[in-house]
């Protein structure tokens, strides 16, 4: 508490001073802007090839299920989680965990798309992933970059699906590195040339073609490309002014490094950023797998979540960790375990989702038919607790941005289609949040 | 280590001038698309199609169009056969072309021409089998597609072919058809028989009806569940085995293979048994054969009219940026008695054997294909209308592949084709799987209306991908554009014929002949020419390798050059 409030007094000093240190582009309003006040936004934490809910956030040391991994103590009283996550658990009393997330799609490209967008994937229809809803829905005109964002993408990016291209994430492969294809490799005056000329060129083809060139939206997004490339916001992806001890705190690593520009990102009032990790996809060594993968991912998660909060960020933004399945209970003879959409786990933290909270439990025996029969969601099988649907779970965080999850876009196949099949829930948010944005 | 790296780097190269080589192998067609149907018989049949429009556009009182001029329909030839922009060699033959004919001649010849047939058979090969990787090992696109360019090289019949994706046996690197079915092999070493109904429905007989998997069609009362799971079971004896693809009868205790259906919540000692079933016209299914055989017969029927529909309604697509119903395999009911421009491409398609061939140039002799993209309308309703009826060619954004092949063309002089040294081919195929990457793939919704992106046009104003093809070098256009133009008035409509596939509008010319007649050399020239001349005020700031290079770039990045018009 003391933080927070010698952090905005500190603001509004400098703010008065003339000494704002906001990133470029937000104007000193903005930038102290806080809370309830500041638009929201979401950061998406990709854990690509499923994440073992068992070494991660739904620990069963001592169980036939359990494995080598044994649980810790954490931040939040009732909560313990893998003890590969020690800097995590000192900022679990952020975050809720969700371990009854359900789904019925065991197959990467599949289970992406489904958990990307929180419907199943269909071959007529593309949808839109959670953050182009957000993007399309949230517009900010002093935004001048993209208000989508993906860090360290693998082949799988979001995409705006029925909402459009446009609305497709802005890739990123190596964050923190520079962006290519930002810098004209001609002088100033030249490219003040080429764009005079190019408007001459581009006048004539208009001429005449009134309507329709306006709807291709050519010079509208050249326009846009063009402010972007000169707009001072496009320091939020860059690294070269973070003090070191920060980075380091990240860690130097991928995933580190676009967990903190996710950070400026939003800071600058990007709408949604997701950034990938890739390599959890352990059919062989899952325990020593898991083992490489949270090293990087819980310093630069734990980093992050402690940032947004002491910069008074995180009733603003909310940070979702989150994977296309999870693996399996048994461990199969290369130490692996497979892929299993039956259960899985996910952190949520931030907007006004609860804090310190553990939702749903799962079983510590074995299920006996742990075939690919579950997978098809056929057959029976005994589920976790209080499951929580993954458009369950979209529904609420859209009700938490601001953005009505019922509302119906009519789709190219001519068919309207809702952002999210299902009601927002009100026992994943705070009670003084869930009765302000969930309407009965 | 090194000679690892080195025997590794030799292999690729290798293996890249090998798949180019192959790309670039030309086989004789069987029998040339002019056989198949002389230009006058193609004429009655494209005057037929051509009334359905005139009809529908006077009772509709839609204002038309005016015709397009031939280099603006060479450039939609050429990017719908070729995806490219034709090159400047192109362009001359076609101008010094003055015998009758010369639309439909040049069809037939360009779908002679092999950049025809591996063009075609990639973008034929999205609505087979999508862009995913697919299984590992007994998945192999590349078997596919050069499989569909041996056939469109052959000019073969669409149905022959169409029998072949849906019943072809064997190995997947030996028949390329047989990938239609390796795909759909999921993680279980299982069949996904939905998928192979779903997208069999989808592609050859333009429907959609993956939704009826689940439950009945919401909206379209003529599709139920059990028509789903009845074609559904066609493929239920499909297998891949160690060698190859085939259909397998029985199981490992000789029990008779049947398609069973568990029903949500149900065990699998419950499952329902689904016989194979058509949906309508069962007298086309036969008797006897194969479960897949029997399937591709009815599809193919020469009765079946949505078969016909599908595929002229997709080559409508392929040839004008979209096809005459949208989405592309969403086609309305066929209505008996009633006949529309899809039934008369159809008709006239099954009448010459099934050919694509006969579909493409019926299409490009159409009037519609000749209008022009030009509008007067008054407002945005009123143009609208015009599109809705076909009656302005209409404006659609080039296809990745479609815009890199047109870059990499435009920085050519001469064609790039299986005719060109292998280093401006292996050069290119680099460079678009590089472009391709950056720029996004479009996958299997090629043909779905979209708008261009902020990295797109970021990629084309900065990436290297320009910068490199509008160089001035001894090799590159913008460089052998300087060096054989007489005079700068040349420059400029070389460089727009290279790029844009016409030539400059008279302000166009005299904006840039302006930067030409202001560079170093131009300064030199005037004062050699007449030492008095005084010095310019202010000094040139460019050379004219700087002006044809900026030049360039303006009409790469102009909107002309990425959209359909």
């Amino acid at each position: 508490m003391n933080n927070d409030l010698s952090r905005r007094k500190l603001l509004q000093l400098m703010s008065a001073c003339g000494l704002m240190v906001a990133l470029p582009g937000m104007t000193a309003k903005a930038a102290s802007r806080r809370r309830d006040e500041r638009p929201k936004s979401l950061i998406t934490l990709w854990m690509n090839g499923g994440m073992s809910q068992l070494e991660t956030w739904d620990p069963h040391p001592g169980t036939p299920t359990g494995g080598e991994v044994k649980d810790i103590a954490t931040t939040s009283k009732d909560l313990r989680i893998s003890e590969m996550l020690p800097q995590l658990a000192e900022q679990m009393h952020l975050c809720t965990v969700i371990r009854s997330l359900t789904s019925k799609e065991g197959d990467h490209e599949r289970g992406a798309a489904f958990v990307k967008t929180g419907y199943r994937p269909e071959p007529t229809l593309k949808y839109p992933t959670l953050g182009a809803i957000a993007a399309h829905e949230l517009p900010d005109s002093k935004i001048e970059i993209p208000q989508h964002v993906a860090l360290a993408p693998d082949r799988i990016s979001p995409e705006g699906g029925y909402l459009g291209n446009q609305w497709d994430a802005f890739r990123v492969f190596s964050p923190g590195d520079g962006l290519s294809n930002l810098k004209s490799y001609v002088s100033k005056e030249r490219q003040a040339d080429r764009l005079k000329g190019l408007s001459v060129v581009s006048q004539q083809f208009e001429q005449r073609r009134q309507f329709g060139a306006k709807n291709t939206l050519h010079q509208n997004t050249l326009d846009r490309a063009l402010t972007m490339m000169t707009s001072e916001q496009l320091k939020a992806f860059e690294l070269t002014e973070e003090p070191t001890a920060v980075k380091k705190a990240y860690g130097e690593t991928s995933f580190g490094k676009g967990c903190l520009v996710a950070r400026r990102l939003v800071e600058v009032g990007v709408r949604a950023v997701e950034v990938n990790l890739s390599g959890f996809d352990t059919h062989v060594s899952n325990h020593e797998g898991h083992i490489t993968q949270t090293k990087i991912l819980d310093p630069a998660i734990a980093t992050l979540l402690r940032e947004l909060k002491e910069r008074d960020l995180l009733d603003s933004t909310i940070v979702l960790c989150i994977s296309e399945f999870g693996r399996t209970p048994s461990i199969n003879p290369a130490g692996g375990r497979d892929h299993w959409p039956n259960w899985f786990s996910c952190m949520i933290a931030g907007g006004g989702f609860r804090e310190g909270t553990v939702i749903g439990s799962t079983p510590s025996d074995i299920p006996q038919q742990d075939s690919n029969m579950q997978m098809a969601g056929r057959g029976k099988l005994i589920g976790p607790t209080d499951p929580i649907l993954v458009p369950e779970l979209y529904a609420t965080i859209m009700a938490s941005m601001g953005i009505d999850a019922r509302k119906e876009i009519m789709t190219p196949i001519g068919r309207p289609i809702r952002f999210a099949d299902a009601q927002p829930s009100a026992r994943l948010l705070k009670d003084n949040v869930a009765s302000k944005v969930i309407k009965s | 280590m090194r000679a690892v790296v080195v025997l590794f780097a030799v292999s690729v190269a290798f293996l890249v001038l090998k798949a180019v080589q192959v790309a670039g192998k030309v086989e004789r067609p069987s029998s040339p698309p002019e056989a198949i149907a002389s230009s006058e018989q193609l004429d009655v049949a494209v005057r037929r199609l051509n009334d359905q429009f005139h009809k529908q556009w006077k009772s509709e009182g839609v204002s038309v169009a005016g015709p397009a001029d031939d280099l603006a329909i060479l450039r939609r030839l050429s990017l719908a056969l070729f995806g490219t922009v034709p090159s400047l060699e192109d362009i001359r033959q076609f101008e010094a072309d003055t015998e009758p004919n010369k639309i439909d001649r040049w069809v037939v010849r360009m779908l002679q021409d092999s950049r025809f047939s591996v063009y075609f058979a990639e973008r034929l090969a999205r609505s087979f089998v999508g862009v995913e990787e697919g299984p590992f090992i007994i998945y192999r696109r590349d078997r596919m597609t050069a499989w569909l360019t041996e056939q469109l090289q052959r000019d073969a019949s669409w149905s022959d072919m169409t029998k072949e994706l849906i019943a072809a046996e064997g190995l997947w690197t030996d028949k390329g058809a047989t990938n239609f079915i390796t795909i759909a092999r999921t993680d279980d070493e299982t069949i996904n028989v939905n998928k192979l109904a779903g997208r069999t429905v989808r592609t050859f007989l333009g429907q959609r009806i993956d939704c009826a998997q689940c439950h009945d069609h919401p909206f379209d009362e003529q599709w139920k569940q059990d028509d789903f799971e009845g074609l559904t079971a066609f493929f239920c004896q499909a297998a891949v085995t160690l060698g190859g693809v085939t259909d397998k009868k029985t199981g490992e205790n000789d029990e008779p293979i049947v398609y069973k259906v568990v029903d949500p919540g149900k065990e699998q000692s419950e499952a329902r048994i689904v016989p194979e079933a058509v949906p309508f016209h069962d007298d086309w299914l036969p008797l006897d054969g194969g479960l897949r055989h029997r399937l591709a017969e009815w599809v193919t029927h020469k009765d079946n009219r949505r078969f016909e529909r599908a595929i002229s309604n997709r080559i409508w697509g392929f040839m004008l940026g979209k096809p005459l119903h949208e989405p592309v395999d969403d086609l309305p009911h066929p209505v008996d008695g009633e006949v529309d421009p899809l039934d008369v491409l159809g008709q006239e398609f099954r009448s010459r054997g099934d050919r694509l061939s006969v579909l493409i140039r019926m299409i490009a002799l159409s009037d519609v294909f000749r209008l022009s993209s030009e509008s007067l309308a008054a407002d945005e309703a009123t143009y609208s209308a015009q599109v809705q009826a076909w009656s302005v060619f209409p404006l659609v954004r080039l296809r990745p592949e479609q815009v890199i092949g047109s870059l990499f063309q435009a920085g050519h002089v001469r064609t790039i084709d299986q005719n060109s040294n292998l280093i401006a081919r292996v050069q290119k195929f680099g460079n678009e799987n590089d472009f391709l990457n950056e720029y996004g793939d479009m996958g299997d919704d090629e043909l779905l209306q979209q708008v261009g992106t902020i990295p797109q046009a970021l990629l084309r104003m900065n990436g290297r991908f320009s910068a490199e093809l509008s160089k001035v070098e001894m090799l590159s256009a913008a460089g052998q554009i300087i060096n054989f133009s007489p005079d700068n008035s040349a420059i400029v409509e070389n460089s727009y014929l290279a790029c844009l596939g016409r030539r400059p509008t008279d302000q166009e010319r005299t904006y840039f002949l302006d930067l030409l007649d202001n560079t170093y050399e131009a300064d030199s020239k005037k004062r050699e020419a007449d030492p008095s001349t005084p010095e310019s005020d202010p000094k040139p700031s460019r050379s004219q390798a700087d002006v044809v290079q900026d030049l360039f770039w303006t009409l790469f990045n102009s909107p002309e050059f990425s959209w359909n018009h």
